[in-house]
């Protein structure tokens, strides 16, 4: 069982560093997609047991982070004719580096949390941390308005590993609350995406630089 | 009772967008928040105990929250009526549909008593709300929004992680996982401590981005600036309240676990740092919707302050909620009808707002008379009572500072004031068609009778309210 939640977790760190390593938003949009859909089978795989509310919410969860928000970004990047990232604030090779760093210093960290024991041997909390750690990355050095939604997403992500530690803590309605957020969320800021896209010619974000003090 | 409040909202939301007409539309704010006003007298009269297992029941924190809300709403709501009419040329349906759905989640945020659905009704509070600041469709607005969502999903999603954290504490300690705040609360002496304090911070940066506390605060000004006036009001007052409660329970919590030293030297810092650089940008600041933002950066300092002083300023730092919600309404109702009238914000072409608007004019200057916490007004007590627990609880350093930073609050927003109420108006303000009318006017004055009433005689079912709260907030019930 920890074997394969552990291998799963390690695609999950690989597939950070791809996204912070591809200048296409595409596939960056395609890794997070691969990314939150593994996300929605963890639980059934950390816990075993297989009720219906597990069931409803790993469905949700992968439809949603796999395939709906996807299809909308998709969508929102096909309206605003744009292909690549613009060359970011570090380049992507050093996003790489800075993402590897991340991750090191994610699992040398885990190791001296006070963790409860059924946790310590598996990689769940470290990959928490560097899924955060990334996220934030991207939502840094990037320009791109679509882009920084990605590291937005990532970031979810990052937390998502997390609470499945605390499935008892958080009951269906709950979960479902919170993915009906997310897609709220992404809905609105798709909207806004375009409407930047419209009155900017642009989404890159250093053009909304006229309020300031 | 929960279900009444948190459904009929978004039953008139989903009227609002059945309803084909901007003319008539707008009429479902007034009668959503009258009714919601009335639910809320009558929730706020009955004495029910609180069932420890119920996910949604108001305790006397939530009461405080839901009051502020209910109350600035409805006057809010009457406003809006009167505003739509004024902006017969954009459609409404989006506005009307939002701001009636931010009624039912705001309720829902007061009555959670499970901090898994307090965050999913917060985050619902920042989605409705982000439509409302892009209502007028330029290139700021969309800016702005931009803005607010993304630094306000980020910051919330710092709060998931630190309410994760909460339950992970419990965990630890080798009690079931729960984010129950009953459950939490009885644990709380137990509840591992490295975990606790980890959470305490994400959840004060997380919610703090939600209040505007500074360094969080970028997105606050841009926001308030572009977002039409009865929508600032409702974003600095219900919004901000929202977030805060979510804060005291993150407190209560902590305090429950006997970190209160640990909690107060955060929120001490958070607060006056916050104070300081809200002070910073009001002097000489140009645009008076900006300014009022600064104006919510330092009072969201002010409270935090208060809360970080722990119990003798406890009971003011609640009431200052209060305070805080129906001042700010008074501030960004005048600033609208001014902006209207004006067709600016700007002090470079806004001046004698009291004589082209007699009411709005005064009201703005009223508004921050009270709001920089001079007598009679509600926010003088409420600012004099924290004032009061920095010398009782011997931080004199911090009550000096806390003066000064008020000081020039009150010179650098003043200034802005006067600019904008005195002189004479130009003469293109003069022949715009606004005008001060019976549904854009008093909305004002019944928000500003209950600032004076606070100051002047603190009802006493209000002190009573407050009192509970107090109670409850020390873990004696």
């Amino acid at each position: 069982m920890s074997n394969l939640l552990n291998s799963l977790l390690v695609m999950v760190l690989m597939l950070n560093l791809f996204a912070l390593g591809t200048s296409r938003i595409a596939s960056v949009i395609r890794t997070v997609a691969m990314q939150g859909a593994l996300l929605g089978t963890l639980p059934l795989v950390l816990h075993g047991h297989l009720s219906s509310g597990a069931l409803l919410i790993a469905a949700l969860t992968v439809t949603l982070k796999g395939v709906v928000i996807p299809a909308m970004m998709n969508r929102a990047l096909r309206d605003v004719k744009i292909k690549r990232e613009v060359e970011p604030l570090i380049g992507f090779q050093s996003s790489v580096v800075f993402g590897a760093l991340a991750t090191v210093c994610a699992l040398l960290f885990a190791g001296r949390l006070p963790l409860a024991d059924a946790h310590a041997g598996t990689l769940v909390v470290p990959t928490a941390i560097a899924t955060v750690l990334t996220g934030f990355i991207l939502l840094i050095t990037r320009f791109k308005a679509l882009t920084q939604v990605m590291g937005y997403l990532v970031l979810e992500n990052g937390i998502f590993i997390f609470g499945m530690l605390l499935v008892q803590a958080m009951p269906l309605v709950v979960e479902l609350g919170v993915l009906l957020d997310l897609f709220v969320a992404i809905f609105v800021i798709c909207i806004i995406v375009n409407h930047i896209n419209q009155a900017f010619s642009s989404l890159d974000t250093r053009r909304l630089a006229s309020l300031k003090e | 009772m929960a279900f009444l409040f948190i459904f009929f909202p978004v039953v008139m939301a989903a009227l609002a967008v059945l309803i084909p007409s901007d003319r008539w539309r707008p009429w479902l704010l007034p009668a959503a928040g009258t009714l919601h006003a009335a639910l809320t007298g009558a929730a706020l009269a009955r004495q029910a105990p609180l069932s420890p297992t119920a996910w949604l029941a108001l305790d006397p924190l939530g009461k405080v929250i839901l009051l502020v809300v209910s109350l600035l709403f409805l006057f809010c709501s009457y406003y809006a009526a009167g505003y739509l009419r004024n902006r017969g040329e954009r459609p409404n349906r989006v506005f009307c549909v939002c701001l009636l759905a931010f009624l039912g989640i705001a309720s829902l945020v007061a009555w959670s008593r499970h901090l898994g659905l307090l965050w999913v009704a917060i985050e619902g509070t920042t989605l409705v709300t982000a439509p409302l600041i892009f209502f007028n469709h330029t290139q700021r607005s969309i800016e702005a929004t931009w803005k607010y969502m993304v630094v306000g999903s980020v910051g919330i999603a710092l709060a998931l992680l630190g309410t994760f954290f909460l339950a992970y504490a419990a965990l630890h300690a080798g009690h079931e996982a729960s984010l129950m705040v009953h459950n939490l609360v009885q644990h709380a002496p137990d509840l591992s401590k490295p975990w606790l304090h980890a959470a305490f911070v994400l959840l004060l940066v997380g919610y703090g981005t939600k209040m505007g506390l500074a360094p969080m605060h970028t997105w606050k000004p841009d926001a308030y600036g572009e977002a039409p006036g009865v929508v600032g009001a409702i974003l600095a007052g219900g919004v901000t309240s929202c977030a805060f409660l979510a804060l005291l329970r993150a407190y209560h919590l902590c305090v429950a676990a006997g970190e209160s030293a640990y909690v107060s030297r955060l929120l001490l810092l958070m607060g006056l740092l916050s104070m300081a650089v809200a002070s910073l940008f009001m002097v000489g600041q140009r645009d008076m919707k900006r300014m009022l933002a600064y104006s919510s950066v330092e009072h969201m300092g002010i409270l935090v302050l208060g809360l970080g002083l722990g119990a003798p300023a406890l009971f003011g730092t609640l009431l200052h909620v209060v305070n805080n919600g129906l001042t700010k309404g008074i501030l960004f109702l005048s600033a609208g009808n001014i902006h209207r009238a004006f067709n600016s914000k700007s002090t470079e072409q806004v001046s004698g707002a009291m004589r082209r608007l007699p009411l709005s004019g005064t009201l703005f200057l009223v508004g921050f008379l009270a709001i920089t916490g001079s007598p009679p007004f509600g926010p003088f007590i409420s600012e004099f009572m924290i004032l009061n627990g920095t010398f009782t609880t011997g931080r004199a350093a911090i009550g000096a500072l806390f003066l000064i930073l008020l000081l020039v609050v009150f010179i650098g927003m003043g200034a802005t004031v006067l600019k904008i109420v005195q002189g004479r108006p130009s003469f293109a303000a003069r022949s715009t068609p606004y005008r001060d009318s019976v549904l854009t006017g008093a909305p004002m004055l019944g928000l500003l009778a209950l600032v004076v009433l606070i100051g002047v005689a603190l009802p006493a079912p209000l002190a009573a309210l407050l009192t509970d709260a107090v109670r409850y907030l020390e873990g004696r019930p």
